[in-house]
């Protein structure tokens, strides 16, 4: 009976406020999807699913959600196959390859609100260096982040200079234990690179791509601190995302209903995600 | 090792080259900004190799906005974090780890449950809550959503449990208190755990953003980031040179603390698989 108290007493603190600021609001939201505020003249209550087709119906939601999908089909692999080619690079034994390291490494470690500042300037028409390159191939002048054609790409390109780096560490770490053992045993019996590479080394790092995967689609729809700085979702929705849409309902328009089930298409989202991982993920136990 | 790559060294060259190209475009925003940084605003954008070098920008942006306060804002705001998760995680993971108490498996998944869902997710809904405990717009309220950690707990129990009991017993029966115990016995043994999960989540909460920008509204609570974004969009009149200088100074603390123990973050960061 002792022993209940203070393990109860230990555990208190830490599960009161996951369960303040994570469990309750998860279900304080799924809730008050179901319901419609107060406002002028309406009173209010129960209405099911109707928040949820009001948010359906707005032109908006479904361009950032079909935006996101898009966003996470293209970073994900991209940054994927970024990450491998780097890891391959620095895991060889080339000249400089610390400084390669920290040349992909470093924008990892930078806030993204500075990543956004470095690519906006990057962007800008006339100064940023892409378009001095644009103009010098003769492309013409082009506004990246104005023209709804190329804003989401641009995002894009911002996500998976952040986070391909992050990556490439835990492709490196799988590289560098792969027995060495596998690597003479097909020298000795002749076996080309390529082939070794395609039988061996793509099989031993599937986990790590698993991992990884997973990883970057969470980016995919957790971070929009980039859209916030650069382009506001803008132009005309072209580069809004799900959790900008929520942060615009629930702050600018004050739409709480709206935010909520948005919120809630989100979670479900992120949910499958984490069901995903955790199928695929029990299977491969010897990971790590 | 022999090689049976049919292009041999040509072939090796090449690919050094590819990679040297690689390291280098990927480089290039970072060097671009470095580039306006540090030289007068008239040279920006322009590559005159002879370019007068400054400092200028920096002590101008430092004074431009008040950064020294956001500075200070950050730090406050990352130890509190950084501090209560440790502490709130320590207890729990004990408990967990070590006692048999009715529904404990069951609150313990219950808890994981933040390592799908986070807390940023939720920021409507979290705003309503620091707003009702009268805290928006004060540090602690950055910080009080993250205080309880499932992340840290999960890794700190794992930790705990494979210290022998037999050390655990020997402090009983010298007449070690239950928190003497933890202290004397399971921190000092997981001592790196707590550097990977510290530095991870001091990345994390130096960097983070879009929860500080729902609920910080003045230069006394703002962090660097929010502080850094106001900045770096006004309405009207960018300066790049400003505004570079601005974001690599405020990157520069991490910057250099990774340059230092990268390795230690490297290995955290392995260790833990996410930011």
């Amino acid at each position: 009976m002792e022993q209940h108290r203070a393990a109860w007493l230990l555990v208190l603190p830490a599960a009161l406020f996951i369960f303040a600021f994570t469990n309750v609001p998860l279900l304080a939201t799924f809730v008050s999807s179901l319901y419609a505020s107060p406002v002028a003249g309406h009173g209010g209550g129960f209405v099911g699913l109707d928040n949820y087709r009001d948010l359906l119906s707005d032109p908006s939601f479904r361009t950032s959600l079909l935006n996101n999908l898009i966003y996470a089909a293209v970073t994900v692999p991209v940054s994927v196959v970024l990450a491998l080619l780097m890891a391959l690079g620095v895991n060889a034994a080339i000249p400089g390859r610390a400084t390669l390291r920290l040349s992909f490494f470093l924008p990892t470690m930078l806030p993204m609100i500075a990543v956004g500042a470095i690519w906006l300037f990057f962007y800008t028409p006339h100064y940023g260096l892409v378009d001095r390159f644009t103009r010098f191939v003769g492309l013409g002048d082009i506004n990246w982040l104005g023209d709804t054609a190329t804003a989401l790409p641009a995002m894009m390109a911002v996500a998976i200079w952040k986070q391909a780096g992050f990556f490439m560490i835990f492709y490196l770490a799988a590289l560098q234990n792969i027995p060495p053992v596998l690597r003479e045993a097909a020298s000795l019996e002749g076996v080309s690179r390529c082939y070794f590479f395609r039988r061996v080394t793509v099989p031993l790092l599937g986990p790590t791509t698993l991992f990884v995967m997973v990883t970057a689609a969470i980016n995919a729809f957790c971070v929009v601190d980039h859209v916030v700085e650069m382009t506001q979702g803008g132009p005309d929705n072209a580069s809004s995302l799900l959790l900008y849409y929520v942060y615009q309902a629930g702050f600018r328009d004050w739409d709480l209903d709206t935010a909520a089930a948005a919120t809630v298409v989100l979670v479900l989202i992120l949910g499958l995600l984490a069901s995903v991982m955790f199928a695929l993920f029990g299977r491969k136990v010897h990971y790590r | 090792m022999s090689d049976t790559d049919a292009s041999g060294w040509p072939g090796r060259v090449a690919g050094t080259m590819a990679m040297w190209l690689f390291g280098l475009l990927w480089a290039l925003p970072l060097l671009y900004a470095i580039w306006a940084a540090i030289h007068p605003p008239l040279y920006a954008t322009e590559f005159e190799l002879r370019s007068p070098l400054t400092l200028a920008n920096f002590a101008q942006a430092w004074h431009a906005a008040p950064f020294a306060r956001y500075f200070l804002n950050t730090v406050l705001l990352v130890t509190f974090t950084v501090v209560g998760q440790c502490v709130l995680a320590t207890l729990a993971a004990f408990a967990f780890a070590r006692f048999s108490f009715r529904g404990r498996d069951l609150l313990f998944s219950a808890l994981l449950l933040q390592l799908m869902i986070s807390p940023t997710i939720l920021l409507v809904w979290n705003y309503r809550e620091i707003s009702w405990l009268g805290l928006a717009n004060t540090i602690p309220a950055m910080g009080i959503p993250y205080l309880g950690s499932a992340l840290g707990i999960f890794l700190l129990r794992q930790n705990f449990r494979t210290i022998p009991s037999e050390l655990d017993d020997a402090a009983r029966l010298e007449g070690c208190s239950l928190l003497g115990r933890l202290w004397k016995v399971y921190v000092p043994l997981s001592r790196s755990t707590y550097v990977a999960f510290g530095l991870t989540s001091v990345a994390y909460h130096w960097n983070d953003f879009l929860w500080p920008l729902v609920i910080s509204d003045s230069v006394s609570t703002r962090p660097l980031t929010v502080g850094l974004e106001i900045f770096a969009t006004p309405d009207q009149g960018v300066q790049w040179s400003l505004v570079t200088a601005a974001t690599l100074l405020s990157s520069a603390p991490l910057l250099v603390a990774f340059l230092i123990f990268q390795r230690h973050f490297v290995q955290s960061f392995l260790r833990i698989g996410i930011r």
